[in-house]
């Protein structure tokens, strides 16, 4: 699989920029970071919008969209951009926006018709940009910026300027786009719940800086991380589903180290599905519990204690009896860890009164 | 009667084809180009409107007389003195009627900002095709501004038509002058009848383009 490169460096309305990164040739990779960290300034760099002094970005090996003094200008990177605010052309309907990049590139394997379906713009086809909502417009600004048979597909926040409703019609549309779609995605943003949803990776952004970059699922419950420590702490988990039980309409769910039951149909047999797991749900018993409501009580191993605030400790686990399954965070209080006298490298049964299936069932 | 009204047009015609075609890029550059040497650029193209169209006639008149520097340099391309010619006339409306046309252009321009530009670019388009593509048919209702007022404030040119032109009959004697002359001749009655004419032509300029920009505008939104 190529890896994308990118680095870039200079300074940009007062403010010194030197990001480098890298990552896969594949997935949602979510650049993540407080407002005016820079990370739309990067993903504006890649797409050739801004030039600073310094700047690299490779899709592939034999592909260098610049490097040091080369420098393809935006319109020759095969790059698609969903911005902010869709930014469609009001002077055109919506076909002819869907259309603008489709006519102008080379052909590509993404068919209009398949761009329709796929986000739901059969009815919108002859509209005004100016007649849509929200959530309509930003649908037609992927679907345009897919058209245009992109190698790479950048998004600049492109939910934040929606509402609560406009976000949740969108969200399943984004998740479809994942599974359906081989090309890898940028994804700014600086939502934790919508990052948690997407992203395959994390690039970790502040003060212009990258300061992490991998996995979700590893920097979540990183300990050198902020997100293990914060109140409404979470861990996501990749799973397969494993088989089903009818008789209490219950999936079983495969993930590293475990299995886990969730109430309902969760997709065919090994389909792939994300869990998210809050910290706040996870309490820990240091013998396996018997006769107990909760269903998923699954053995795992202290890694190590994350300091907490008001009396109350983080729990770092590995799910399996030698502990290196998934990771998962319990917040206990400061007296259960005192008196389970926890430690890192016990063992101990993690009890998990609730799992979110985080991504909406692929079709 | 008949052929001043058609010189008139004519004038008026040429010089707004001649107003977009060298005004449209000029705003393009005043709206996008942060050089400094643009503000300069900027208040010589807005000077016109302040300075007394006699000034300017004049300043046109000396360039263009058979020493002034204008003729000399068209002289090896074989092209005569322009001063009281009809090439000449439309040279005239087009320097005065600049600001008319390209301050509404450019300020379309600027109303649309880059975002629409990029956006295209982003959508594989280059500069020139992005232009034509987005960034003029935006402008529409500015660039329809600037060719009503354009054409409107070449009908309606006295002071520079004077100074250049003269009044030589089927080549320089637009309305304007020509309702001077018939007043000056004594003959009211023409000269009622035709100020009339500036005087309705005007009143529907401005009504037409009232409203041919707001429901462009609506289009737009």
């Amino acid at each position: 699989m190529s890896r994308i490169e990118a680095h870039f460096a200079g300074r940009i309305g007062g403010f010194d920029l030197d990001a480098a990164f890298t990552a896969p040739g594949s997935g949602v990779t979510a650049l993540f970071g407080p407002s005016g960290c820079g990370k739309t300034t990067v993903l504006r760099c890649i797409a050739g919008l801004e030039r600073l002094r310094y700047g690299h970005f490779s899709l592939s090996s034999e592909e260098v969209w610049q490097d040091g003094g080369s420098f393809l200008p935006p319109h020759r990177r095969a790059v698609g951009y969903v911005f902010q605010e869709a930014n469609l052309f009001p002077h055109l309907s919506v076909t002819g926006n869907l259309r603008f990049g489709l006519r102008r590139a080379k052909a590509g394997a993404i068919a209009f018709g398949e761009v329709v379906d796929l986000l739901g713009l059969s009815r919108l086809l002859e509209r005004a940009p100016g007649r849509l909502s929200g959530g309509e417009r930003q649908r037609v600004a992927i679907g345009r910026a897919l058209l245009s048979q992109p190698r790479l597909l950048l998004m600049d926040e492109p939910l934040s300027a929606l509402d609560r409703m406009s976000k949740d019609e969108i969200l399943p549309y984004l998740e479809r786009l994942h599974d359906a779609l081989s090309i890898p995605v940028f994804y700014v943003s600086h939502d934790l719940a919508e990052v948690e949803r997407l992203a395959d990776r994390l690039v970790l952004m502040e003060g212009g800086r990258v300061t992490a970059a991998g996995p979700i699922a590893r920097l979540l419950a990183d300990p050198a991380l902020p997100f293990a420590a914060r109140r409404d702490a979470a861990v996501v988990i990749d799973a397969a589903v494993a088989a089903w039980e009818p008789a209490y309409g219950l999936t079983r769910l495969a993930v590293a180290g475990a299995e886990m039951l969730v109430p309902g149909a969760a997709g065919a047999l090994g389909a792939r599905r994300r869990l998210r797991i809050a910290a706040g749900d996870v309490s820990l018993c240091r013998v396996a519990p018997q006769q107990t409501s909760i269903l998923n009580v699954l053995p795992a191993r202290v890694i190590s204690l994350l300091p907490g605030e008001a009396h109350q400790v983080g729990v770092l686990l590995g799910l399996g009896d030698a502990g290196d399954g998934a990771r998962l965070i319990a917040r206990i209080s400061a007296k259960s860890r005192d008196l389970l006298e926890l430690a890192a490298g016990e063992a101990v049964f993690a009890q998990i009164k609730g799992i979110a299936l985080v991504d909406s069932a692929a079709d | 009667m008949g052929d001043i009204l058609a010189l008139t047009v004519k004038l008026a015609t040429v010089s707004t084809c001649m107003l977009l075609v060298l005004g449209t890029p000029l705003a393009w550059w005043l709206a996008q180009s942060r050089h400094w040497v643009k503000e300069v650029a900027s208040a010589v193209v807005a000077l016109p409107l302040v300075l007394p169209p006699t000034v300017l006639g004049f300043y046109l008149l000396v360039a263009m007389s058979p020493e002034g520097p204008v003729s000399r340099a068209l002289a090896p391309l074989g092209i005569a003195p322009l001063a009281f010619t009809f090439p000449g006339l439309v040279a005239g409306s087009v320097v005065y009627s600049l600001p008319f046309v390209v301050n509404p252009i450019r300020n379309a321009f600027e109303a649309a900002g880059r975002r629409p530009m990029e956006a295209a670019a982003t959508l594989r388009a280059a500069p020139l095709d992005a232009f034509f593509a987005v960034a003029l048919p935006l402008a529409g209702p500015g660039l329809l501004t600037g060719a009503i007022l354009g054409f409107a404030h070449t009908i309606g040119e006295f002071g520079v038509v004077l100074m250049i032109g003269g009044s030589i009959p089927g080549e320089t004697k637009v309305l304007s002058i020509a309702i001077l002359d018939y007043v000056e001749t004594l003959q009211w009655g023409t000269a009622h009848r035709l100020s009339a004419l500036m005087l309705g032509f005007s009143f529907c300029v401005i009504l037409t383009m009232t409203v041919l920009e707001k429901r462009l505008l609506r289009g737009l939104r």
